[in-house]
């Protein structure tokens, strides 16, 4: 599978396909794989259920989602300040913080901070923002090795695959495949998968436990990105459920965070909101096995923080669009959405899928590719995405605004264009509907030409014999 | 301009004249304690398929002494600073973090014994902040079992009770069951990196 830099130079870059399909193309491939939307109908659903019986349990969860939203819009409006007043605290207490305007500065960063510990291998905790900037394949090119640590992303890893799911990057993989991955490759990264490996998940756990004891126990460099980071204590804020991320939080001798600056809240009492949404929303737990808090350099460890905007501040000067930056990652919209349950997360072709990558991808990238105009488009409307959402991003509004602003097709637009005109004089529209009423009969089932995409998915609303004002004018309102 | 300037000057130019938002907290915020929070944190805990025993300040020595013996704990790292009236006086090899256990020495441990700083009822979580009886953040994480002391003063009704009283300039690790993993076809299966076997004991004051 080839990984390219998709963003135009000069713009974002962000990892994704090649990008020379749309959207539409890439679900209809995906449709036909059968296995695929097994796999992803069984754990949508299961995560579905799970996520509405936790929610439930909580008799103010809608002042929950309140409360997150607004903290979020806060925090934005005042970035500028909080970001200001993270620095000074993560300094304080010991902590490097770097500034990265792109994916190129950040990976350049990190590099030469690996570099200068003078190792050539590093541990990694499940990360969007190092996804984002293709930090793997960066580090890679200088020499140094990042190991995935986290289960799907070692599944991702070693079947040299693409993330599908923001929290569960292997969901479109089942036990048998995912067995198959680990009996056939992890000999090429480290100790190979037990000999009579099974498809049972414990099993398959097991086998992950085994391979990366002894690098979580070696490595001397490790690289995360947080869930959250608080301004006022300059505290950073990983969950997680393996104890994977624990691992490469506390072990190695120098950590390196990589965090999107929209990761902010701007108090540590902020976070008795957020640790009752992410966790109930994400994996439809009450609490995740795992949540890691610390503030700076922590037990004699080195600590980095890389704050990465790479197109951040763009999304955040849009009024409509910025609430995108809300997003805390939690991947709900995901599993409830039809069209994502249906075309998997391959087809979306960024590191951010489903219906908040709809909104999300082409504000950050841009919408230059056919793929990235395509994406507004990957979506019913339905709704479901805004409902779940716990900090109440309205996911349909932005896919509508997006749509407007993406280029038409010449068919569409000249379609628009004389609809404009007709409704623009009132004589135009009699006229128009009279000739309409009169020639009903005639109007195929399926538009000619270009306009015949439209039809293939739509019935053509019956033309009538009469217009509603013409009736009204014949018979004086019904009363005649 | 360095990358610090340039992006906190796009930062306010991109929200320059963008109204402020007050934050309306209407959730439930901390909860005096009740004397149901002990069953409520042991219901939750037992729901992760975490061992959980709940008994009185006396019979603590005696149960800590029958679960390592059923587990067949024979080398216990005990943190500094753990309660010695909570220890059995004997039947396993007792090992401290002075001077400073190797990640390998670890590995090898059988289980680690602490105290915690903070439990959640509702979210069936405890919470440890490296204080006295708990140890650095290591010590928790390798050894394949992990026996934790909760006293009932420490139990807090939810979360927002538990953020208050904790202390962020600490390293903290919130606790919820044994590790587990969900990526398996988004079932959660217990055990991956960290301790695969989590018992609880819940001290109640009398």
């Amino acid at each position: 599978m080839s990984r390219t830099f998709l963003g135009m130079p000069g713009t974002v870059s962000m990892m994704g396909y090649s990008g020379k399909e749309t959207f539409p193309e890439n679900a209809a491939k995906a449709v036909r794989n059968s296995q695929l939307r097994f796999n992803l109908r069984k754990a949508t659903g299961t995560i579905r259920g799970r996520r509405a019986s936790v929610v439930g349990e909580l008799p103010d969860w809608p002042d929950l989602r309140q409360a997150g939203k607004a903290i979020k819009d806060h925090t934005l409006r005042n970035l500028d300040t909080y970001l200001v007043r993270l620095e000074e605290a993560v300094t304080k207490a010991g902590g490097h913080v770097h500034w990265a305007r792109d994916a190129a500065e950040a990976n350049r960063i990190v590099t030469d901070l690996v570099k200068a510990t003078g190792e050539t291998q590093v541990v990694k905790v499940k990360s969007m923002a190092t996804q984002e900037i293709g930090l793997n394949e960066a580090l890679h090119a200088e020499g140094i090795t990042a190991y995935e640590t986290d289960l799907a992303e070692l599944i991702v890893q070693l079947g040299d695959d693409w993330p599908s799911h923001i929290l569960v990057p292997a969901i479109h993989r089942n036990r048998s495949e995912i067995r198959e991955i680990f009996v056939r490759h992890m000999s090429e990264w480290g100790r190979p998968a037990p000999e009579r490996l099974t498809d049972e998940p414990a099993a398959l756990a097991e086998a992950a436990r085994l391979h990366l004891r002894e690098r979580f126990l070696a490595t001397k460099v490790a690289i995360s990105g947080a869930n959250f980071m608080v301004a006022e204590t300059g505290t950073l804020v990983v969950l997680e459920s393996e104890g994977n991320g624990r691992m490469c939080l506390t072990l190695p001798e120098t950590l390196i965070s990589v965090v999107g600056i929209e990761k902010l809240v701007p108090t540590w009492r902020d976070l008795e909101v957020f640790l009752q949404l992410l966790p109930r929303s994400s994996t439809g737990e009450r609490m995740n096995p795992y949540t890691s808090m610390w503030t700076g350099a922590t037990e004699g460890q080195e600590f980095h923080l890389v704050l990465l905007d790479n197109g951040r501040t763009g999304v955040l000067a849009d009024d409509l669009g910025r609430q995108a930056l809300r997003c805390i990652r939690c991947s709900a919209c995901l599993n409830v959405c039809p069209v994502y349950e249906r075309s998997g997360g391959h087809a979306y072709g960024s590191v951010y899928p489903g219906p908040i990558g709809a909104i999300l991808t082409p504000q950050l990238r841009g919408m230059g590719s056919e793929l990235d105009r395509s994406l507004p488009y990957a979506s019913s409307l339905c709704g479901a995405c805004y409902e779940v959402c716990p900090v109440a991003i309205d996911i349909p509004s932005v896919l509508i605004e997006l749509r407007g602003r993406s280029r038409h097709p010449v068919a569409e637009r000249a379609g628009m264009a004389a609809a404009g005109w007709v409704f623009k004089r009132q004589g135009r529209l009699a006229r128009a509907q009279r000739m309409g009423g009169r020639m009903r009969r005639l109007v195929p089932k399926r538009l000619p030409g270009p306009l015949g995409g439209w039809t293939d998915t739509r019935d053509l609303p019956a033309i009538p014999k009469e217009s509603f004002r013409d009736w009204w004018n014949r018979t004086d309102g019904g009363a005649r | 301009m360095s990358a610090r300037d340039v992006i906190l000057a796009r930062v306010r130019a991109a929200v320059e004249g963008v109204p402020d938002v007050e934050i309306p907290r209407s959730y439930r915020g901390p909860e005096p304690a009740t004397d149901g929070l002990v069953d409520l944190l042991a219901d939750r805990v037992r729901d992760y398929k975490a061992v959980v025993h709940v008994v009185e300040e006396a019979g603590v020595a005696a149960l800590v002494a029958d679960s390592l013996a059923a587990r067949g704990v024979r080398r216990l790292v005990v943190p500094e600073g753990f309660p010695e009236t909570w220890l059995p006086s004997g039947g396993f090899e007792r090992i401290g973090d002075e001077p400073r256990l190797s990640a390998a020495d670890l590995d090898t441990a059988d289980g680690i014994l602490t105290t915690c700083a903070v439990a959640v009822a509702e979210t069936g979580t405890i919470v440890l902040d490296a204080g006295e009886g708990q140890g650095r953040r290591a010590l928790t994480l390798l050894p394949d079992y992990h026996l934790c002391v909760v006293r009932q003063d420490q139990i807090e009704s939810g979360v927002p009770g538990a953020v208050a009283r904790l202390d962020p300039a600490r390293p903290l690790t919130w606790i919820s069951g044994p590790s587990a993993t969900s990526d398996i076809e988004l079932n959660r299966v217990e055990g991956v990196h960290g301790p695969r076997t989590l018992e609880v004991v819940v001290v109640t004051s009398g």
